[in-house]
């Protein structure tokens, strides 16, 4: 490389004077295009960081003359959202549960912001279909441990099951094998007799034994012919449904551990008109109860 | 020189732009048969655009009054006794294809009869020359205008010509428009600044195409801008009806003084009264070319001049290449209509015309769809019966509201629910308001005892007083039965 700037005999245009190999570099002047927008850019630039938030220093940042900020523009949106919603949800703050489900524009709105609502905070565990999975309840069939009117629904999703809220479904099945309640003999008897309820063929001289057992330990909440309480969530042994399965492991399973599932109380993380329109979703989809 | 520099010399000649530069055309007026039709034409197909969007027609309440109407916001398109949605764009589609079709075989037989006479290119640029001779005068007139220094004089005939323009531009993007609002309620609003902002957008742009097309670029739209003249190509043929020269008749032409006998030449005089009415700014005598629109206005002129000089007249005319081949030839001249091609576009014509008659004779009063849940597919109750969910999609193309029975068959025993109502196991109700679509869900459930196979096939039907649809789906239960 060396610093003479000759002149390129082909095109007669000067060059930068260096060289690699004998090849030498033409010094093209920039198109005048592009130096105006080049220019433009730092005029631009220099505009910007009057009026928008743009250089940092110790301890803050410059706000610029417009005082331009996302996060006050997010919570300003998120305001106006919820304006927008409390005048959509009018409609629903007026009518009872019942109405809502009966009219048809009334319905279609609730089945819309609920299916919106179950998909964001319900699917997780009841799956986006609805349909549960072990120890979470199928929300789209006809069994619901603690009621499955529209005002049971309702209150189950206010204030939640074995959740922090003091108005919470509650109830424990006691851990009849771990805590040493039942000795293993008798837990594998009232697994029999379990089986027996749901008129399935059993070992009938378990089913004996555990008649008493049952008696005294389980028909407190089940009920004496095992169809179970809405009161105290405590699931119907004679149908075909099992939130923790229905083998005789898992009823095994079930007795010796007595597992109960949580939900939040969402009365404290959703308003009142999109708890309404959650619970007709979850109702109508239910077939009504 | 480069490359660039070099075509630029080539293309522009004297002018220098990389474009050739445009010759001014100086249309004269012509008066004539093929000059009348044109001014009738120009009059119904103007009548035909800005009064369309002004014609009522009764329809229920409630739903727009207006006959020719393209209603976005519906979405609906009313085209008086039709109403169509947005489902049935492919009766759109279908017009387009005859339109298509009819403009083939009427190339095909009888030339560019669109071009010359049904164009909107050509009725607008016909309405602005007459302002234009309003101002200007006739072709000399204006060649003087032009030429000459620019005065007072100059300056308001120019000027109230492009005012004129300007207005006659304006009042075709503004009457466009009507066609997508009810027109005497944008009518009122459109003055006050109250107009929906996309009729004002697209009055502005139509007014400025208007305005550049029909005034100031004209025939270079038709030469330079649409394709159609290069399609048309393939439909023209030697028996193809055409504006022509007959040059077995004229040629070889010459003046002619008054007492010159016509022996031993043809009857074309030389007067180019055929090339100064030419919009085209073509000359006819050359055969025929793709600035060529058929107007008929060169035909006209040249029958002036013949019945002035005594000979008859048709020196130019709707002719075939092929009849003037043929008497050239000394033969007589022969045409032909019937040619596979125009059978073709015919059968062709009649066949999409055909499909979309009965498509509209036989378009249902209500469009019925099940669609079947696919999350979950099924349901088990507590008792080992199963459930599947539907939603029913009723789009009521009626005028009246519809209370329909809904009934499924196809399960041996079932029983129907929808939400906020008693289940039932004969039949549901299910109401849909008129000119709109209706959802309802519907959920199925039968016992185990009913469901020999995984899948079974159902039959929905609703039944409203007039009106009966059905739709199959299919009940989905796993392997419930499975031992």
């Amino acid at each position: 490389m060396s610093g003479n700037r000759d002149k390129d005999p082909h095109s007669g245009m000067e060059t930068t004077g260096h060289e690699w190999d004998g090849i030498t570099e033409l010094d093209t002047p920039l198109p005048r295009w592009w130096l105006w927008i080049w220019y433009g850019t730092i005029v631009f630039a220099l505009v910007y960081w009057v009026l928008m938030p743009a250089w940092p220093y110790p301890g803050g940042y410059t706000k610029g003359i417009l005082h331009n900020s996302q996060r006050v523009q997010v919570a300003q949106d998120l305001k106006a959202l919820q304006a927008q919603r409390d005048v959509q949800g009018r409609a629903l703050t007026n009518a009872s549960l019942d109405q809502i489900e009966r009219d048809p524009k009334l319905q279609a709105y609730a089945m819309t912001l609920g299916q919106l609502t179950f998909n964001a905070n319900c699917a997780a565990c009841h799956g986006a279909g609805g349909t549960g999975s072990k120890g979470y309840p199928n929300l789209r069939d006809d069994v619901w441990l603690w009621g499955g009117s529209l005002q049971d629904i309702q209150t189950t999703l206010i204030h939640g099951i074995r959740s922090q809220d003091p108005e919470a479904r509650n109830s424990k099945m006691p851990s009849f094998g771990a805590d040493g309640l039942l000795k293993p003999a008798e837990v594998n008897d009232l697994t029999e007799y379990v089986v027996a309820l749901s008129r399935r063929p059993a070992n009938q001289a378990a089913v004996a034994r555990a008649a008493p057992l049952f008696a005294n330990n389980c028909a407190v909440c089940h009920a004496a012919d095992g169809k179970g309480n809405a009161t105290f969530g405590a699931p119907n042994l004679t149908d075909k449904d099992w939130l923790y399965g229905g083998d005789r492991a898992s009823i095994h399973d079930q007795i010796w551990n007595g597992r109960g599932g949580v939900m939040p109380n969402w009365g404290k993380r959703l308003d009142a008109n999109t708890l309404k329109a959650l619970t007709v979703y979850i109702h109508a989809n239910a077939g009504g109860g | 020189m480069s490359a660039a520099a070099a075509a630029r010399a080539k293309a522009g000649g004297g002018g220098g732009g990389l474009y050739k530069p445009r010759t001014p055309i100086y249309p004269k007026l012509v008066r004539g048969k093929w000059r009348n039709i044109k001014w009738a034409l120009l009059v119904v197909t103007l009548a035909i655009y800005w009064g369309t969007p002004w014609i009522r027609w009764a329809r229920p309440e409630g739903l727009p009054q207006q006959a020719v109407l393209v209603d976005f916001t519906g979405p609906r398109f009313y085209f008086f006794t039709i109403q169509l949605w947005p489902q049935e764009v492919y009766f759109f589609t279908g017009l387009l294809i005859m339109a298509a079709l009819a403009l083939f075989l009427v190339t095909a037989l009888f030339g560019r009869l669109w071009c010359g006479y049904a164009c909107p290119q050509t009725v607008w640029t016909d309405l602005f020359i007459v302002v234009e001779r309003l101002f200007e005068g006739d072709r000399n007139a204006r060649m003087k205008l032009d030429s000459s220094p620019l005065s007072f004089n100059k300056a308001w005939r120019k000027g109230g010509k492009h005012l004129v323009w300007l207005l006659i531009a304006l009042a075709t993007g503004g009457a466009w428009v009507f066609y997508f609002h009810d027109a005497p309620t944008l009518w009122k609003s459109i003055w006050i600044g109250q107009g929906p902002l996309t009729a004002y957008v697209s009055a502005g742009v139509l007014t400025f195409t208007t305005y550049s097309l029909a005034g100031t670029m004209r025939e270079q739209v038709c030469t330079y801008l649409c394709p159609w003249p290069r399609i048309q190509g393939a439909m023209l043929d030697k028996h193809t009806l055409q504006v022509i020269y007959l040059k077995d008749r004229g040629e070889p032409r010459g003046p002619h003084k008054k007492d010159q006998s016509w022996e031993g030449r043809g009857d074309c005089i030389d007067c180019q009264q055929c090339v100064v009415v030419c919009p085209m700014g073509i000359d006819i005598r050359n055969g025929g070319q793709i600035e060529c629109i058929n107007c008929g206005l060169c035909v006209d002129a040249c029958d002036e001049m013949m019945v002035k000089i005594g000979r008859p007249t048709g020196l130019i005319g709707y002719d075939t290449d092929h009849a003037v081949a043929e008497r050239e030839g000394g033969s007589a001249a022969s045409y032909k209509l019937v040619r596979p091609r125009t059978v073709y576009y015919g059968v062709a014509l009649a066949l999409v015309s055909g499909v979309m008659v009965w498509g509209l004779a036989m378009r249902q009063p209500v469009v019925f769809d099940v669609l079947r849940d696919r999350n979950p597919t099924f349901v088990r109750l507590h008792d080992g019966s199963v459930r599947d969910g539907y939603t029913l999609k009723v789009a009521n193309r009626t005028f009246e509201r519809q209370v329909f029975k809904v009934e499924v068959s196809g399960l041996a025993k079932d029983d129907l629910k929808t939400p906020g109502a008693p289940s039932s196991s004969t039949s549901l109700t299910f109401v849909v308001e008129p000119d709109q679509v209706g959802s309802m869900r519907l959920l199925v459930s039968a016992p185990e005892s009913a469901l020999p196979e995984p899948s079974m096939p159902i039959d929905v039907k609703i039944h409203s007083r007039d009106v009966t649809a059905d739709a199959k789906s299919v009940f989905l239960s796993g392997e419930v039965n499975k031992p």
